[in-house]
Parts: C-alpha cells; structure tokens; sequence
C-alpha cells in the first residue's frame, strides 16, 4: 500500500487532505492512501465554485471502475476554484494525489475550526490503527 | 459451503452469536402498525388447478373490441416477435449476472439503447426501467441530482402530464422531498398553457415536465415549451411516445441552442407500444435517455462497446459504479429494475419494422384516429372537445356522464374510451378515445352505430 504524508499537510479520518494556500484560501484533495485503495480512477466530479458547504459535507465523487466514494469537505467555507483538469484526466488524482490532483480551493468562515484536523504523524497512527 | 437452506440448529447457534432472542428481533426497527401481520394467501394449487383457475380469468376479459389508450396502447405485434424473445437463448427477465459471460444479451441491449437515442435524438439510453410512470419518477429525481443551479427540488408538472405518471411520481419522489406545482392547460386548444408557466419564469424551479403527445393525445408546443425552460435554467424532461416519434420531432431537436445545448434534458416513457401485449397492464417497461452530460446522474444499466484484450469488439455493464451493488445507498436508483425480456421483444419489434415500418404504424394510428373522431362526432349529442392537433387519442365530449354510456358499450363487446370526469371534472362528460392501425373501417362503423344506440336508448330513457 501506498503511504506518502507530506509533513506539512493536515489530515481528516476521511482520507482528505488539506493545504495553506496563498490569499487564504484552503487547498483539499484526497490522500494518497485513499486514491490507492480506490485504484484507477475513471472519474472525478469537483464541487462547482461559489458553492457554500458546511464542515463534514459530501460535496465530491471520486469513481473507479468498481467503487465510487464521497469527498467531504474538511470545514465549512465556499469553494473559490476547483480542478476542471480532473474532468478529462482524472488519472491526474492516482498521479499527484497531493500536486495536480487536488480537488478544490475554499475560502473558510470566519472561526473555521482547524484543530480537528490531524497532522501528519496523527494521520500516520489513525492509517496504522485503521490497518489493524 | 453447501448451499442449502439454515437448519434450526444454525439458525439458533447464529442467533446466540449476535444476542438476539429471534429473527423477529432482527426486524425491530419496523414500527409495528407498519407490519403487514399474517397475510392471507391461499393454499398452493397443483399445475392442473392453476392452468384451469387462468384460462378462467382470461376468458373474463373476452376480445372485446377496444378503443382505449390512455398510456397502453394495442398495436399489431408481427408473429416472429415473441416466437424470437422466447427462445432459450433470450428468455430471461434480468440482465443475467456475470454479464459479460452473456455477450448475445448485451448486445441486445446495446442495439436497443441505440435504437431508442435514435428515436428520441439523445446521446445516451439506458438499458431500460421498470414502466413509463416509474421512469417518470426516476427522471425527476435524476433532475434534481443534475441540475445544479436549482435548489428548490420543486418541478413543474402539467395537467396534461398522464395523471397515473403524475401521481407515482408524487407517491415516489414526493417522500424525498421533492414537490410538484401543476401548470393548467388551456380548455379551448387542450395543450399546456404558456400564460400558465409565465408567473413561474425567474422563480427556482429544477424542471417542466412535458409530455408529447400529452394525455389528451393533443400535440404540446414542445419548442416554446422547452425554450421558456431553459431561459429560466430549468430542466426539460419530456415524455414521449416511442411509436409517435416516427412522425415527430425527437425531443432532441426540441426549442433552440440555449446555453449551448438543445432539446429536452431527460427523455422517458412508456415502452408497452413497441411489441408488449397489452396483457392486462403489464409487465411493460420504461426508457430513459439524456445527454452525455447527464449519463452519471441516470438510474438503470448501460451497456456500452468494447474491445477485448485481442481488440476484438465485444461488450460490457459500464458505470456501474453509479448503480446500487456499489454505491449503495448512494447509488442514482434504488427501485430501478430492467425489463430485460420485454427490451428484448421491444428491440426484434423494431428491428424487424424497421424506421419506414414504424412510421407506417404510426401513420396508420393517427389515420384511424381520425376516422374514429371524425365517425363519433356525427354521433348525435358527441363532439370534439378540443382544437390542437392530435396523434392518437382524442377528448370527446358527451351530452351526458360517461360512465352509463361506457358500460353499456362495454355489455356489447366494445370498450369505448376512458372517462375522464373523474380526473378532469372541469372538462364535463369527457372521455377520452384511441384507434390504432388494428382497427379497421368496419370496427370505427360497429363502434359508431353502437354509440348511437347507446345514445339515443339513453335519451329515450331518460
């Protein structure tokens, strides 16, 4: 199985991923643990942008050819950008789970709450006891 | 393991594992008062008692002389048709499981969905659903899913929209949260009303269903129709009649490039017309299709073309991920089945009509239906009730109720028509007529006659 957690990503128990980026705004997609155990992905649906989501909110599909799963978004926010590449190449996602195939941008409300997200080594030992 | 059925030993031993007192418990969940208790069937009949007990029924039902339609429609099924469907090689209700293994049935499929994109001008079909109102339903629920700029979940569904379609979609998606808002028809013409979508325009609404021809049999001015949804983002799903679609405009081509895109979003109906005995309503199956864009958000299966590992072309179940036995709950239908022998008779009935063979069906149809209301209407105290152009089916009106004058038809072989009071008391003594190319000019003239005896034995007693 495959397990590459860059050290400076936070974590959620549903195998998303979240990323800083500039102006503000939160970058997420899925782990790559997740876009393993799925396999070959032969489609992506990314949340349309100006989307509102609450924390915990379904709001993305990732299918391979014999599973289809539910993205959820890690905190409540709206959606600024999402990946239109995926649409043509979601194989982009097995890829660069963590570059080129993330799946959208969100702008956090106010007081979005970041500490339930994991880091790292937290998400490293939940991966190892979910294993067990 | 053997397969063979629980013993009451394993059934006790798998009981004490999970700490339940009996299989009763495991239906816990279930409030009582919705527990259907005993259910009284009745003791099991040998292949002698049961063969007697249905040649009876049937003989209950006669051959009468039948001129209603309303959704069911007796069309001419060519011999070869089910002597073909039932052979051992086709005879299965279902998509068999390994599917693949089954090349000969998917491909059955496969030209039956390419069939109906033909007939309906869409991109993609699915491998059938489980009769035109459920499909309905389904579409409804597929619009929602699809149409993303609409929150409302609240679709606009015509009168004119087959009242048995309009009511299964209320009992099926009506408990997910969805509503119906009717759009009144216009009494003079008998089609759907633009001046009643109007007030709606700018409002959130997620789809119009439209349905051509509509339950009156009138043809709806489908391009006005399509294009006031689509300027006003909703969706269009239109409900069709596969056998009229010879003749008609394919909802595919309905209004004009909105937004890129044009026709109707969703397409569904009824399959009985296209070799399916009428066989006392059912099974029947229903169709859908959509644009490409759509294809993740339809119900049902899809079989598409491939190639093998040699290249060599061949076919397959594709997208199952949206379907049930991997998304679960999740998945774009629950309730959808396939019909899969009667797609299979639906697909050699078209094949071996052909595009030309179809159309002279459907002309034939019209054709006779016009006879018959052209016969009727001279019928004193009967008269058309509306002016748009029809298919066909027909509203005629009577000078009195319906019901009496039915029943009498009917103790003289001849099924009349639908009567429609009930359903449209605003319309008054309203029934509704169909003739397609099985009845000749001497059934259209039995009916006539018959009528006006009916009529005036009426009037005398009266």
């Amino acid at each position: 199985m495959s397990n590459n957690i860059p050290s400076d990503l936070k974590y959620t128990k549903s195998h998303e991923w979240v990323r800083q980026a500039q102006n503000g705004a939160l970058e997420i997609g899925i782990t790559d643990h997740a876009q393993s155990a799925l396999g070959d992905l032969v489609f992506v649906e990314v949340p349309d942008v100006g989307r509102a989501l609450r924390e915990g909110e379904a709001c993305a599909v990732v299918e391979s050819v014999k599973a289809a799963s539910d993205v959820y978004s890690p905190l409540a926010g709206k959606v600024v950008a999402n990946n239109s590449a995926l649409s043509g190449k979601p194989e982009l996602l097995n890829e660069d789970p963590y570059g080129a195939g993330w799946l959208f941008r969100l702008e956090t409300s106010s007081g979005a709450n970041t500490a339930s997200l994991m880091s790292a080594s937290a998400y490293e030992s939940f991966l190892a006891e979910e294993a067990k | 393991m053997a397969f063979i059925p629980h013993t009451p030993d394993d059934i006790a031993r798998m009981l004490e594992v999970i700490g339940a007192r009996s299989v009763e418990d495991l239906f816990d969940e279930i409030p009582a008062e919705l527990r259907a208790g005993v259910l009284n069937v009745p003791a099991p009949l040998s292949e002698m008692e049961i063969a007697r007990l249905m040649t009876e029924r049937a003989a209950i039902d006669g051959r009468p002389l039948n001129f209603i339609g309303a959704g069911a429609y007796e069309h001419h099924i060519p011999a070869p048709v089910w002597a073909i469907a039932t052979r051992g090689e086709f005879y299965s209700a279902y998509t068999p499981y390994q599917a693949e293994a089954s090349q000969g049935t998917l491909q059955l499929i496969y030209e039956y969905q390419s069939m109906m994109c033909a007939l309906t001008g869409m991109e993609v079909s699915n491998a059938s659903l489980y009769d035109g109102a459920s499909a309905l339903a389904e579409a409804c629920l597929m619009a929602v899913r699809s149409n993303r700029g609409s929150s409302s979940r609240r679709i606009l569904m015509p009168r004119t929209v087959n009242p048995t379609y309009a009511q299964v979609a209320q009992a099926i998606a009506g408990n997910q949260d969805i509503s119906f808002v009717p759009v009144d028809f216009d009494r003079t013409a008998g089609r759907t009303l633009l001046d009643a979508l109007k007030p709606h325009g700018g409002q959130d609404f997620t789809a119009l269903v439209v349905q051509q021809p509509n339950f009156f049999g009138s043809l709806e001015e489908v391009d006005a129709l399509t294009d006031w949804a689509h300027e006003n983002k909703i969706m269009l799903i239109a409900v069709v009649n596969p056998t009229s679609l010879a003749l008609l405009k394919p909802p595919g081509e309905w209004g004009a490039v909105i937004g890129g895109a044009r026709g109707a979003d969703i397409v569904c109906g009824e399959g009985q017309a296209l070799g399916v005995p009428l066989s006392s309503g059912g099974p029947y199956f229903g169709f859908m299709a959509t644009r490409m864009h759509y294809v993740r958000q339809m119900p049902g299966r899809i079989v598409g073309g491939t190639v093998d590992m040699e290249g060599r072309p061949g076919f397959t179940l594709t997208l199952q991920a949206r379907e049930q036995h991997i998304r679960r709950s999740k998945a774009t239908s629950n309730i959808c089945t396939n019909q899969g022998l009667m797609v299979t008779a639906a697909t050699i009935y078209m094949s071996l009509l052909g595009p030309r063979g179809l159309e002279a069906v459907a002309q034939a149809s019209m054709q006779r239906t016009h006879d018959l209301v052209s016969a009727l209407s001279k019928v004193p105290g009967v008269k058309r009730a509306f002016t748009a152009p029809h298919f066909h089916e027909a509203v005629l009106l009577l000078d009195r109720p319906p019901a009496a004058i039915l029943a009498a038809l009917s103790r003289r072989g001849i099924l009349g028509g639908l009567d429609l009071s009930e359903r449209y008391p605003e319309l008054g003594h309203a029934m509704l007529v169909c003739a397609t190319e099985t009845k000749f000019d001497a059934d259209i003239d039995a009916y006539a006659s018959a009528l006006a005896d009916v009529m005036s034995a009426s009037r005398a007693a009266a």
